[in-house]
């Protein structure tokens, strides 16, 4: 069953508030994970491979770099899930 | 005529280590001291990495002063005499000569020549390569006893301007005595490579492009990012497939002894394997940094001499480095 953009988006920000201690709902699509949520490098891998497990989708290594913001990341899932 | 029957090895049933030695580069570099060319500061290396200082070596304590100050250390300790030491292992990526190797000038200098000595060349995995071959040397009978050393003066090949793994980088030296047991004391290696990441720990450049000019003194690098998921999601495996190998349960061992890469990994790691709060996570790397092949043996020690573990308990070991190559194996602390 896919997982719709909404349901991604609340997933991410359950895994983000996990690895961080970022409130939930600051985690929306605009924000920036670097910029407007300071999240480290090591920090963003662990959020990918949660993410990977909740969504059952691969992130390869070279697309992270291309994860800018939470809706990117939410977009890419999304269409990972195929 | 009858055909002659050989001698082969009489086999050892099994291994154990001995004794550990330690020794650490003289000068004690903290954060603020390496920070500027990085654009950094002591707390952003402390959130990302753990450390507080890193121990190096000055100009003029080299790689093999540490590697005899840590070997003799462990032979005193052993008990043994070195010249029945048979067979001297040196992991190091940073001997500073193409050849002879640095094990045998070391088994010179430590009273154990003739034996055989090689050098492997295995990274941040190298102590574990190292103490893979001396249990299967002391067990096949082809060694009495083995010196296994991990050393390395990593300050001669970092470039103060990166950030990728130069600041995390110090020098230091560790050292085994391997030899035969009445009980078995060093488990099955779970032990490998995987050259599709060859990249993703090296030099920046390689000593010919260095001789034409084409690139300078190369120094080491690293893709973090696909570094830290290999060590910690796949190392937990590794880590999980190095206990049932051994037969031993999460719960049974005294200590988790990891390279000591980063303080990031080496948390992350020891979340993946859900172990419990009695089991001693080594953190060496906040005072020494990360010093490769030595990470282990002197974290280990480390956690020895202050007391955290006892001689007797079980310390799961596993390095994990360029190559990409890792080693694993669950051992009776000396």
């Amino acid at each position: 069953m896919a997982f719709s953009q909404a349901e991604v988006l609340a997933g991410l920000a359950e895994i983000v508030n996990e690895e961080t201690g970022i409130a939930t709902d600051s985690v929306q699509l605009e924000k920036s994970f670097t910029d407007d949520l300071d999240i480290d490098s090591i920090s963003m891998m662990t959020i990918v491979v949660n993410a990977e497990d909740k969504f059952g989708v691969k992130i390869p290594d070279e697309e992270v770099k291309n994860l800018i913001t939470v809706g990117d990341a939410v977009n890419f899932i999304v269409s990972a899930q195929g | 005529m009858t055909q002659p029957v050989l001698n082969q090895y009489d086999v050892v049933k099994y291994s154990r280590i001995y004794a550990l030695g330690a020794a650490r580069g003289d000068l004690t570099v903290t954060n603020d001291d390496i920070a500027g060319p990085i654009d950094s500061s002591d707390e952003w290396i402390r959130q990302r990495t753990g450390i507080i200082t890193r121990r190096r070596a000055s100009k003029d304590l080299s790689l093999m002063d540490m590697a005899v100050a840590a070997s003799k250390e462990a032979i005193a300790k052993a008990g043994i005499d070195p010249q029945e030491i048979g067979a001297v292992i040196f992991s190091t990526i940073t001997h500073p000569f193409q050849t002879p190797s640095a094990a045998a000038l070391l088994a010179d200098k430590v009273g154990a020549n003739p034996a055989p000595a090689y050098d492997v060349s295995a990274a941040c995995a190298g102590y574990c390569y190292g103490i893979a071959q001396a249990d299967a040397l002391v067990r096949s009978g082809m060694a009495k006893y083995v010196l296994v050393v991990g050393g390395e003066k990593l300050s001669d090949f970092i470039d103060p301007t990166d950030r990728s793994i130069s600041f995390l980088l110090g020098d230091g030296a560790g050292a085994a005595i391997v030899g035969p047991s009445d009980f078995p004391g060093i488990s099955p290696t779970v032990w490998g490579s995987d050259g599709s990441h060859w990249d993703a720990v090296s030099m920046t450049g390689s000593l010919l492009e260095f001789r034409d000019g084409e690139t300078s003194w190369p120094t080491l690098r690293q893709e973090g990012q696909t570094v830290f998921r290999w060590a910690v999601w796949e190392m937990a495996k590794t880590a999980r497939k190095a206990l049932e190998v051994a037969g031993v349960k999460p719960e049974e061992l005294s200590a988790l002894v990891t390279h000591q890469a980063n303080i990031r990994i080496i948390d992350e790691l020891a979340k993946q394997l859900k172990l419990p709060e009695n089991v001693v996570i080594a953190r060496d790397i906040v005072t020494t940094g990360n010093t490769s092949a030595a990470s282990i043996p002197l974290a280990m020690h480390s956690l020895l001499e202050s007391g955290q573990v006892k001689s007797g308990g079980l310390a799961l070991e596993i390095g994990f480095g360029a190559g990409l190559a890792f080693g694993a194996q669950v051992v009776v602390l000396p």
